[in-house]
């Protein structure tokens, strides 16, 4: 069975020191050694930003995909061969702003795959601009006298629009994170999680203590992830109390389990063959 | 047959949704199935309901490549469809209109062509035969068989074809439209005045009664082929968001997607339907989308994507005249300069631009073959005009694809090698293709410079930056090899060399037809990019003159060969009114 650490490449992570993206990756790691699986096993699509260079420290294969450009990927491999456990990663501006229809549709398409949102508020590796997630009045790069806009709530959008499995945690909980992260894995159906983590060099708002004064967790409180409308009223909830753990599962089937083109193999264990054309030439005729 | 030409146009025009192409599509293939060939071409505005649309058809006893403009029968079923075409009806031509509808005056007519005009009341024979008003397209088609003397057996089988699924009723009122829409034409007109005949064979069936003529043909339109191309070669995934003239591909595939195997995915634009194709040819599938020009313009991000993780991925664009929407519902030949340089950095691109819907069917597992031999996107270049215009065609082969995936590891291979490198520098520039799930093949498909294994480089190594650029560049030889040669049509000895390629192909050579051998012969490009300059070279030598011809504004293939080779031409023929050459205006110009 592989251990967190062969999740490991060779590569030694070129996030900041005490970036929050530590604590995700750790528990990713441990989720997967828990779940019981192989780095061949999994095909993970990157977005570009800083938890998009993370593909260059996770062993497993990795397809380092365009800014925004996740979820279609991700989707597309699961068509091809649902055999694989596809997940997505990107950061809140790959996820929400550049790739943010593919983020909607992606929802209502519910495929079975798992969508990881590093959600720092910030524009990280292109130096600190705002985000879709960053709040009102924030002041960034590109925002100097404060962000005017009201930030995307993802999950608020997530559970209208179709998505299976809507949750969030945080990462500085990495116990959380894994738990969170197996049972994203293990549903089948569009997994949304959105993990509060800090960048700590960027975003000075948004901080490891700023986050723990505020998170508590829907489990310790019984959580009913069944009630729809009630997810939805609890997704909103941002500020001085911040939700984390599973808001909300569903039960719609996956997209790719009702196509009967995979019903017996996968479309990469079909092989490619020549197709025979000669019953749709009749209708030329 | 008229003694100069042995081509027959008919049009019918018309509002939209009159079903002008349905009932023309018919006529179509009952002449193929009655041994003759046939090629369509069709207007219409971007919208649902009103306004004009027309449909025409070219009939001979050989193959025609292009529909012509000279119209010899014309049925009108709206005023303004007669108001746009009257100048296109030559001499002797015959016109029937849906006098229940409109008038049209003798004195409208063009003059000095003795064209014969006739009403064609079609409410009026509808509620006279008790039929529905649902058939007047098969009382019109019928109308149109007196006056050719076509074996109206050939549309009789042809109901019964397409009716199959409504029953013997619906099937039995059509029947009897035609023969109703027959018997009035024969009796209101004067069929035997007319000089053109469409002798069908064979004449007898076996037992002696009228033949239903044979099924050797296909009428078929280069969409359509490039869908039956792409089940041939394998091919078992097609993402796409609709734009005509592109989305018959995705309805194709769409309706046959059950029975083919192939998981065909409308998303919701083309930059997914571009990066949906890419991520399952990464997994291990033959993979393509389809859009016009502009749809196309939101994918060029996801072609560099293709180009720089090596992934292959077929892309379809069937071009329309732009810029922006342009004009939706017409054709053109505008995106190629765009195509050929679409992306942004360095890279190969490999565009194939198929004459027909023939070329189209063979040049598609050929673009699936060169895309997962060399790692590289293709594009199949086509335009309205093909994509839309119906050609019969003698059957089209259906065998002998031949599959070449280029290098793909098996799991035994795979176990045998220590330290598997994706982006290997291999000799040929090609490495190896492992697939997500194979054990021993974990790597980066990396859309950021990498090395061997995929790990992303910064140009601080330099040199592997240089290595992995160069060595994609290696496989540009041999792909160039392997494209498809242009073709060489006529006489070595011609006074002009005509160079075009893609969709003008069939009025180039109808205008041959008609044209002494001396005046021209004829260079046809179904590979535009990348250029095999040695070859073409050799191919002109003897030219004493070059003319292009290209359905665009600036000559943009032309523009793409002086690059390469530093030619001069002596004149150009460029059309870009959305509208097809037709051979007439080209033997006007060639002659
Ligand atoms: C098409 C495109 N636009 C812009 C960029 C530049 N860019 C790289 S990452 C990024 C945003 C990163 O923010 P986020 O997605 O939140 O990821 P983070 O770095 O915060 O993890 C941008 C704008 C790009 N690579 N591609
Ligand atoms: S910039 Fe921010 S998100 Fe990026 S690595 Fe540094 S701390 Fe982490
Ligand atoms: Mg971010």
């Amino acid at each position: 069975m592989a251990k967190p650490q062969d999740f490991n490449t060779h590569v030694t992570p070129t996030w900041c020191p005490g970036c929050g993206n530590f604590g995700l990756w750790q528990g990713f790691k441990e989720s997967l050694s828990e779940l019981g699986l192989e780095p061949h096993q999994i095909a993970m699509v990157f977005d570009i930003g800083c938890c998009g260079n993370g593909v260059n420290w996770h062993n497993l294969y990795g397809f380092h995909s365009l800014h925004g450009r996740t979820v279609p990927v991700a989707e597309a491999i699961k068509m091809a061969n649902h055999n694989l456990k596809v997940i997505a990663a990107s950061g809140d501006g790959g996820g929400y702003g550049e790739g943010g229809n593919h983020f909607l549709h992606g929802c209502r398409m519910n495929f079975d795959i798992t969508l990881l949102i590093h959600n720092n508020q910030i524009y990280g590796l292109t130096t600190g601009q705002a985000s879709p997630t960053t709040d009102t009045g924030m002041e960034t790069k590109t925002t100097p006298s404060g962000q005017l806009e009201q930030p995307f709530h993802p999950l608020q959008v997530a559970i209208p629009q179709g998505a299976s499995f809507v949750a969030r945690t945080f990462a500085g909980d990495i116990k959380h994170c894994k738990e969170i992260f197996k049972q994203a894995i293990e549903h089948k159906g569009f997994s949304l999680v959105d993990v509060l983590q800090p960048c700590i060099t960027w975003n000075k708002v948004n901080t490891f203590q700023w986050y723990k004064e505020r998170i508590y967790k829907l489990e310790d409180e019984n959580w009913n992830t069944k009630d729809k409308d009630a997810a939805l009223i609890k997704a909103g909830e941002w500020g001085e109390k911040i939700p984390i753990g599973v808001l909300y599962v569903g039960d719609q089937s996956s997209y790719e389990s009702q196509l009967p083109q995979i019903k017996d193999k996968s479309l990469v264990e079909q092989g490619v063959t020549s197709g025979d054309i000669s019953e749709f030439l009749e209708e030329f005729k | 047959m008229p003694k100069n030409s042995n081509i027959f146009t008919l049009k019918i025009g018309g509002e939209a949704g009159q079903g002008q192409q349905v009932a023309g599509l018919t006529f179509a293939k009952a002449c193929a199935r009655g041994g003759l060939y046939t090629y369509d071409y069709s207007e219409y505005p971007s919208r649902i309901r009103g306004g004009l649309v027309t449909y025409q058809i070219s009939v001979g006893p050989e193959p025609v490549y292009a529909a012509y403009y000279d119209v010899n029968l014309m049925i009108c079923l709206s005023k303004l469809s007669f108001d746009h075409c009257k100048n296109e009806l030559v001499s002797g031509a015959v016109v029937f209109y849906d006098s229940d509808k409109f008038k049209i005056e003798q004195s409208e007519l063009p003059k000095d062509k003795n064209i014969k005009l006739y009403p064609l009341p079609l409410a009026t024979i509808v509620k006279e035969a008790t039929l529905k008003p649902i058939t007047t397209n098969s009382i019109a088609i019928g109308a149109v068989a007196a006056m050719l003397d076509f074996n109206i057996e050939l549309l009789n089988s042809m109901m019964r074809d397409i009716f199959a699924s409504k029953g013997k009723e619906v099937i039995d009122m059509n029947i009897k439209a035609i023969k109703t829409g027959f018997d009035y034409a024969t009796q209101n007109s004067n069929p035997k005045e007319f000089k053109y005949d469409l002798k069908t064979k064979p004449e007898k069936s076996a037992k002696g009664g009228p033949a239903s003529g044979g099924k050797d043909k296909v009428v078929i339109t280069a969409n359509e082929a490039v869908v039956l191309g792409s089940i041939a070669a394998g091919c078992k995934f097609m993402s796409a968001y609709p734009m005509t003239p592109a989305s018959s591909i995705l309805h194709y595939a769409a309706k046959w997607a059950e029975r083919s195997g192939m998981i065909v995915k409308q998303p919701e634009d083309e930059i997914s339907a571009i990066h949906m194709a890419i991520g399952a040819g990464y997994a291990g599938v033959r993979s393509m989308t389809c859009t016009s020009g502009g749809g196309f313009a939101l994918m060029a991000e996801g072609v560099a994507l293709a180009a720089l993780t090596e992934t292959p991925v077929v892309i379809a664009e069937s071009q329309r005249p732009g810029p922006a929407t342009g004009l939706p519902t017409w054709g053109g030949q505008e995106d190629l300069r765009f195509i050929a340089n679409v992306g942004h950095g360095d890279f190969i691109r490999i565009v194939l631009a198929p004459g027909d819907a023939k070329e189209a069917m063979f040049l598609t597992p050929w673009a699936f073959n060169l895309a997962e031999k060399y790692q590289v996107p293709v594009v199949i270049l086509l335009d309205k005009f093909i994509s839309e215009g119906h050609e019969s065609v003698d059957e089209l082969v259906t065998t002998n694809v031949k599959i070449d995936r280029g290098k793909i590891l098996t799991q035994e291979q795979l176990d045998k090698i220590k330290d598997y490198k994706r982006y290997e520098l291999t000799a040929d520039g090609i490495s190896s293709r492992a697939f997500p799930g194979m054990k021993g093949g974990v790597h980066i498909a990396n859309s950021d410079e990498h090395d061997e294994h995929g790990f992303t480089i910064e140009a601080f190594d330099a040199e592997m930056r240089i290595k992995q650029q160069d060595r994609r560049y290696k496989k540009l030889p041999s792909i160039i090899k392997e494209l498809p040669k242009p073709r060489f049509y006529g006489s070595k000895s011609a006074k002009t060399t005509l160079i075009g390629w893609g969709s003008v192909k069939g009025a180039v050579l109808e205008a041959m037809k008609a044209l002494p051998a001396d005046k021209f012969n004829f260079i046809h490009f179904t590979a535009v990019a990348p250029i095999d300059a040695e070859e073409v070279k050799k191919l002109i030598k003897g030219s004493k003159k070059l003319w292009l011809i290209e359905s665009n504004k600036t000559g943009q293939f032309g523009d793409l060969l002086k690059e390469n080779l530093n030619i001069e031409f002596d004149n150009k023929i460029l059309k870009y009114t959305g509208i097809p050459f037709f051979p007439e205006e080209l033997i006007e110009k060639l002659k």
